[in-house]
């Protein structure tokens, strides 16, 4: 008799996998569900040169700061109740960052070509906008059929390692979202080489049923190999239900964008800590900085 | 300009209909209008002259209710849309969104993506988003709550919403699902009913002139001999804004109360 895989690890364990120079995909979007312990470890570690893939929020933002963004692939970064994300605007117009633009709807295809494996798929978007001189590796592509239309590929956005945050899931990483909308996590799992997914609660297989519907069920274990138990991991993101945007703390960190002083105040405040501490942190001083 | 009427008519319900008259004719497609106003005009729609319409709750349902903001007595869903669902409904052909921009020039190029060389720009704004796929897939309309010939301008830095010119350039298959339709701003509505698909001005609001549109223009408009007055809210339609789609008055937070 063999053992299923035990695939609980922490967040610190889960980034020590990683290396500097890697293509890492983040679920989520824009400041909705993003796996922001997870960001808080890779913002802890020594990791540099990350070409980071995302429907960007204050991941993309935090990570930019931090001086760990190489390149950003990405179709818009946006803090939602705040529409544009300062510290990806301050490394994007001091030209810190390479910049690989997509549509959204490109930007899906090419997660979808990920995890098809295939090298890109064809679309109509792109024609005739600027992304085809904006984006170098977006390509023409002809037809084979009898039309011979003109389409754009669209390649596939491959990773080295993705993360998403569920609201539930059980050790072997069968993951539940209960919120309005799955995003493209299934995508980015899909799409990488090393696989992790953090959720709010880790329950027993059989209780998933009394969390939500089938439906609900987006992640199959067969997608991930490391699952963290993450209680409030999204914040300061929203993780409808289990608990909406933090605000407040979300303004503290968008002016945290002023000045390096400020950036400098609340990285001491809020990022040199350990998870924990973070968390207890927020309990005692309120949830607000 | 000389009917007593137009002064007592906010300038925010006249811009509510023409956004609602951007979805005239549409039939049974989603009406994705992205903004206060432009949600309010595609509600205005849906309750009156095009009860085919479907609408989304601004997340990741399609709901039946004439409520633009709050909905006191729950939402009415018809369908669950989430986002990847919307890019189904993109390329299917079985949308119009509302969009707005930060630059439009006069062929209805649009760009929110950056100010300046996208290379490094002088300010970073969205990205691109999904104003490429919305416009080579679909009719488009923009709404403009401050037009100014910064916004309304010579040439866009940055396409991201495909215009007339950029379209004609591809061919006709290529660009067989592109239409701008309007341009609704503040001052007036635009469209390009044009044998070159230049910007127009379709009517100018009540109490503004076409003097005055041209100014806040940054590019020579196409004006008619003769320039109508935008439609004016009904009464019926004046009754359904203020006591069931925007009981709150979000709409007078874009276009203030005269």
């Amino acid at each position: 008799m063999s053992a299923p895989r035990d695939k609980r690890c922490t967040e610190d364990e889960a980034v020590a996998e990683l290396a500097s120079g890697m293509t890492i995909g983040i679920g989520g979007w824009g400041s909705r569900r993003k796996p922001m312990s997870v960001v808080r470890a890779m913002l802890r570690s020594d990791l540099t040169d990350l070409t980071v893939v995302s429907w960007g929020g204050p991941d993309v933002g935090l990570l930019c700061a931090a001086g760990k963004v190489k390149r950003l692939v990405y179709a818009f970064v946006s803090l939602d109740s705040i529409p544009l994300e300062p510290h990806f605007r301050a490394a994007r117009q001091s030209g810190s960052i390479e910049d690989e633009p997509y549509d959204e709807g490109m930007f899906l295809l090419g997660l979808q070509a990920a995890a098809w494996r295939v090298p890109f798929l064809p679309t109509r978007v792109g024609l005739g906008s600027d992304i085809l001189r904006d984006n170098d590796r977006v390509r023409m592509v002809t037809s084979p059929f009898a039309d011979g239309e003109e389409l754009v590929a669209v390649p596939a956005l491959t990773m080295d390692a993705a993360f998403v945050h569920m609201n539930r899931s059980d050790a072997r990483g069968n993951g539940q979202y209960l919120g309005p909308d799955p995003y493209m996590d299934d995508l980015f799992l899909g799409a990488a080489e090393r696989r992790f997914l953090s959720a709010e609660r880790i329950v027993a297989t059989e209780d998933l049923a009394t969390e939500g519907p089938p439906q609900s069920l987006l992640i199959s274990r067969m997608l991930v190999d490391g699952v963290i138990e993450a209680p409030n991991g999204a914040h300061f993101t929203s993780c409808d239900p289990d608990y909406p945007r933090d605000e407040a703390f979300q303004k503290a960190y968008a002016a945290s964008a002023k000045s390096p002083e400020a950036w400098a105040a609340f990285r001491e405040a809020w990022l040199q800590l350990s998870e924990a501490d973070y968390q207890a942190k927020l309990r005692t001083d309120g949830g607000a900085p | 300009m000389t009917n007593p009427l137009h002064d007592l008519v906010e300038r925010a319900d006249v811009c509510v209909v023409a956004m609602a008259e951007c979805f005239r004719g549409d039939g049974e497609i989603l009406a994705n209008p992205i903004g206060t106003i432009p949600m309010i005009g595609g509600r205005l729609a849906r309750a009156t002259f095009e009860p085919d319409l479907a609408m989304t709750d601004g997340e990741a349902r399609l709901i039946a209710n004439d409520e633009a903001f709050e909905w006191p007595g729950g939402k009415v869903v018809e369908h669950f849309n989430p986002y990847r669902q919307m890019f189904g409904w993109v390329w299917n052909g079985r949308r119009h969104v509302v969009m707005g921009g930060t630059q439009i020039d006069q062929y209805g190029n649009q760009n929110f993506a950056a100010i300046g060389d996208y290379r490094r720009p002088k300010v970073q704004l969205l990205g691109y988003r999904g104003a490429p796929g919305n416009t080579i897939n679909d009719t488009t309309s923009y709404w403009v709550s401050n037009h100014t010939p910064a916004v309304l301008c010579q040439r866009v830095d940055t396409v991201c919403g495909v215009g007339y010119d950029r379209a004609a350039a591809l061919g006709p298959r290529a660009a067989r699902f592109h239409e701008i339709r309007f341009v609704v701003t503040n001052l007036a509505v635009l469209d390009f009913d044009t044998p070159d698909h230049r910007m127009r001005v379709r009517s100018v609001h009540p109490g503004v002139t076409t003097a005055e549109v041209q100014d806040a223009t940054g590019f020579e408009l196409v004006v008619p001999d003769d320039v109508p007055i935008s439609r004016l809210p009904t009464p019926e339609e004046l009754e359904l804004i203020d006591s069931v789609i925007d009981p709150a008055g979000a709409r007078f937070t874009e276009v203030a109360r005269s």
